[in-house]
């Protein structure tokens, strides 16, 4: 019998959605939410004999909350732990990941389970990703490759990427039949086919970004107010999506001086709205950036923000906000932005 | 933006994620839903709090950089 506890957060908990992303690490007997299901795929020799959840506003922002998580995952001295899955959230991704590579790094075989576009899959230390949908609609079958994996995973096997692997697998040492000089040979005749993605040995993806020149001097300069923390005025005009967004919006801050909070809130579906909505400089820091400007710090400040929605944002539809915003910006003569991330 | 030559100061509370899709100006903050706040100061030091970031950012973008680079305020905490 395999020991196993699983990780979740405070909403498949059932504790509470952004209201409860603050909640600490919790210990529960047995299975919970997901853990449900997951327990009938798992079959008799995987047994869940415990929960922690966490909220993910507490579980992502300290290393401190990944200790107090690991402390109580291993209060049942586990064969096994299973993170998630956790889709494309972020914070919960996140979440899911370290609790995994500092179970791993304890001596328990960890699994997490999130989509490829996650940003915990890079978090996840020595622990194995698997795979698993966008959003919570496909758990049935996220929790098929995830219960699959880990009956993989806890016999000690390594999981394979046809098996749902993300990322890198563990090196190890195997017998092959053909040599190196062939293998080669067959790499290099696939790239001149056309084919430029073959490889034995997979480079970790960095996206490499030259930096911009620095502004000489900023109290001459126009400098922009950006966000993808989805602030937008009373009664959402532009219709912004809460998650997923596939547009930007541009709102004037011409004579506006302050964000009230009667006319301004975030539609942001990622995160509690509750602190953006009693001050929306919390998100668009334009009263500062006001004071700023009078006191000749800053040049000019631009005459509009942008804004969207970064939460569940394909990695696609980021990088094309970006480089829209860029030319936008740059067509008003602005050298210089302040960007404000949830 | 960077890459189009906007100097662009990113003021969030995951560093570590900032740093590794390699925003070259990070400013770090205090919480996930409040960037520009700290919701657990009075008014008018929240105010001071979101003042120093904001100047902090602009202190980023008038910075040489090569690669990521965080911006700390004084006064802020480790959330990273």
């Amino acid at each position: 019998m395999t020991k196993v506890v699983h990780y979740i957060n405070q909403f498949f908990a059932g504790i509470g959605g952004e209201d409860a992303a603050g909640s600490s690490p919790v210990r529960v007997e047995g299975t919970v939410g997901p853990g449900r299901r997951l327990q009938q795929l798992l079959g008799d020799d995987l047994e869940i004999v415990a929960t922690v959840h966490c909220g993910d506003d507490y579980a992502s922002g300290s290393s401190d909350a990944i200790e107090e998580i690991l402390a109580l995952v291993r209060q049942d001295d586990p064969d096994l732990l299973i993170a998630g899955p956790s889709f494309t959230s972020g914070r919960y991704g996140l979440a899911c990941a370290r609790v995994a590579a500092a179970a791993t790094q304890a001596g328990i075989t960890s699994l997490a389970a999130m989509h490829e576009e996650n940003p915990g899959v890079d978090e996840a230390g020595g622990a194995t990703v698997v795979r698993s949908g966008v959003a919570a609609r496909e758990m049935g079958r996220s929790l098929e490759t995830l219960a699959a994996a880990a009956a993989i995973v806890a016999s000690g096997e390594p999981l394979t990427n046809e098996q749902g692997r993300l990322g890198r697998p563990r090196r190890q040492v195997v017998r092959v039949d053909r040599p190196a000089a062939a293998r080669a040979v067959d790499l290099a005749l696939a790239r001149l086919g056309g084919d430029l993605e073959a490889t034995e040995v997979p480079l970790p993806r960095f996206d490499q970004v030259t930096p911009a020149a620095p502004v000489d001097d900023v109290g001459q300069a126009v400098v922009a107010l950006v966000t993808e923390g989805a602030l937008v005025p009373e009664g959402n005009p532009g219709r912004l999506e809460s998650a997923r967004a596939t547009r930007w919006l541009r709102y004037s801050l011409d004579g506006v001086d302050a964000l009230a909070p009667e006319h301004y809130g975030s539609v942001h579906g990622g995160f509690s709205t509750v602190w953006a909505n009693e001050d929306p400089h919390r998100i668009v820091p334009l009263d500062i950036a006001r004071e700023l400007e009078a006191e000749g710090a800053i040049g000019r400040l631009h005459g509009e923000y942008l804004v969207t929605a970064g939460n569940g944002t394909s990695v696609a539809n980021a990088r094309r906000f970006g480089v829209e915003w860029a030319a936008d910006l740059r067509r008003s003569e602005v050298r210089a932005a302040i960007l404000t991330s949830t | 933006m960077e890459r189009a030559g906007i100097a662009t100061a990113l003021l969030c509370n995951l560093v570590s994620i900032a740093e590794r899709v390699g925003a070259p100006r990070i400013v770090a903050t205090r919480g996930i839903p409040y960037p520009t706040g700290d919701p657990s100061l009075g008014p008018a030091q929240e105010r001071a709090w979101r003042r120093k970031l904001v100047e902090r950012a602009l202190e980023a973008v008038a910075t040489p950089v090569s690669s990521p680079t965080i911006f700390e305020v004084n006064g802020g905490k480790d959330n990273a």
